[in-house]
């Protein structure tokens, strides 16, 4: 792998990291927020 | 000596999202949200949210399903070369995973949310497109695109049944809708990408059937529409609006079919009045289902009957 690879391999892993945690943290509001509302029907 | 295995860059995540095909999934949005809209009753906004987030990830589960199964022949088409799988900019079992990944995720979370009905029919949509249209019938019949247009129309059905929790005449019709407008809508498209369906052997109706019958096709299902369309007034589930509207368009919809229907192409043709048909019936659906809504509040808020 040239140096060139591997700042891309970085980047792009880096920049899948931070989606993923954002939409797992998107996902643990979503799941407070579903089950605040359905404790209430 | 050792072999190693040529190392892959990870594929960056704009190409999965590019899987979902997210042009796509902004109809399948604002489709099933009309249908939550227009349905009569309320759904909390957190809960109307979630449904229309579990339709548009199993509908970008379906699409990265397609799009995994259909690489070798999306690579042969020019429209579809650049996507991430045919274009190499990721391995092929990553779509299918992320596609099974989202399309169970999708079910899941609107079974849990909102119901089991609308999570049953959100499954049975993605099964449609995934393995009923994209495995089944596109390479085997040129009547694919009407079997498969069933799967484009769940959306509003979907969003309907999250509200009110059965399946009534209403959400059926608007199934039908988007049923009988896909055909015209989507063979006015491949009037004008023909050739690129004929490279990779799919059986497209201008392909199979040649010319002649897709134009007359068009023209048969834009004359159906007209009392589709209609229908939601005529059996008391809409306004006067949106009847009128209704109207109003599909017969716009029918004038634009006229000469896609009575034409022949013909060397170095623009193709101008089939491009313009497609375009129109993107607008078409768009302002349809937006009526749809507006019917809705204007009748709740006594405006009309």
């Amino acid at each position: 792998m040239t140096p060139e690879e591997d700042i891309e391999r970085k980047r792009r892993q880096r920049s899948r990291n931070l989606v993923m945690g954002g939409l797992l943290l998107f996902f643990v509001v979503l799941f407070y927020a579903i089950t605040i509302v359905r404790m209430g029907d | 000596m050792t072999q190693t295995a040529p190392l892959v860059l990870p594929a960056d995540w704009r190409d999965f999202f590019a899987l979902t095909k997210p042009r796509v999934m902004s109809l399948v949005i604002f489709t099933g949200l009309c249908g939550l809209l227009a349905a009569p009753g309320s759904i909390h906004p957190v809960l109307g949210f979630t449904a229309i987030l579990c339709i548009a990830l199993g509908a970008g589960g379906a699409a990265a399903l397609n799009q995994w199964w259909e690489a070798d022949l999306d690579a042969g088409m020019k429209r579809t070369a650049k996507r991430p799988l045919p274009a190499g900019r990721m391995q092929r079992g990553d779509a299918r995973d992320f596609g099974i990944a989202l399309s169970v995720a999708s079910v899941l979370v609107m079974g849990l949310a909102i119901g089991w009905l609308a999570a049953g029919i959100l499954a049975l949509s993605i099964l449609y497109y995934a393995v009923v249209y994209t495995i089944w019938l596109k390479p085997r019949t040129p009547q694919n695109i009407v079997i498969g247009g069933g799967a484009g129309a769940f959306p509003p059905l979907i969003g309907w049944v999250a509200v009110t929790g059965e399946i009534t005449m209403m959400p059926v019709l608007l199934f039908a809708i988007i049923f009988f407008w896909t055909p015209p809508h989507f063979w006015a498209l491949a009037l004008f990408v023909k050739s690129d369906y004929a490279k990779v052997g799919i059986p497209m109706m201008p392909v199979a059937r040649g010319e002649t019958s897709t134009r007359r096709q068009i023209l048969a299902y834009a004359v159906l529409l007209v009392p589709i369309a209609a229908a939601p007034w005529f059996i008391g589930g809409t306004g006067m609006v949106y009847g009128l509207a209704a109207l109003a368009l599909s017969l716009a919809f029918l004038a634009l079919s006229l000469p896609v229907a009575f034409r022949q192409t013909g060397t170095d043709d623009a193709m101008k009045p089939e491009k313009r048909l497609f375009a129109f019936s993107i607008l078409y659906l768009f302002a349809l289902f937006a009526v749809l809504v507006v019917d809705r509040v204007l009748v709740v808020n006594g405006v009309t009957a």
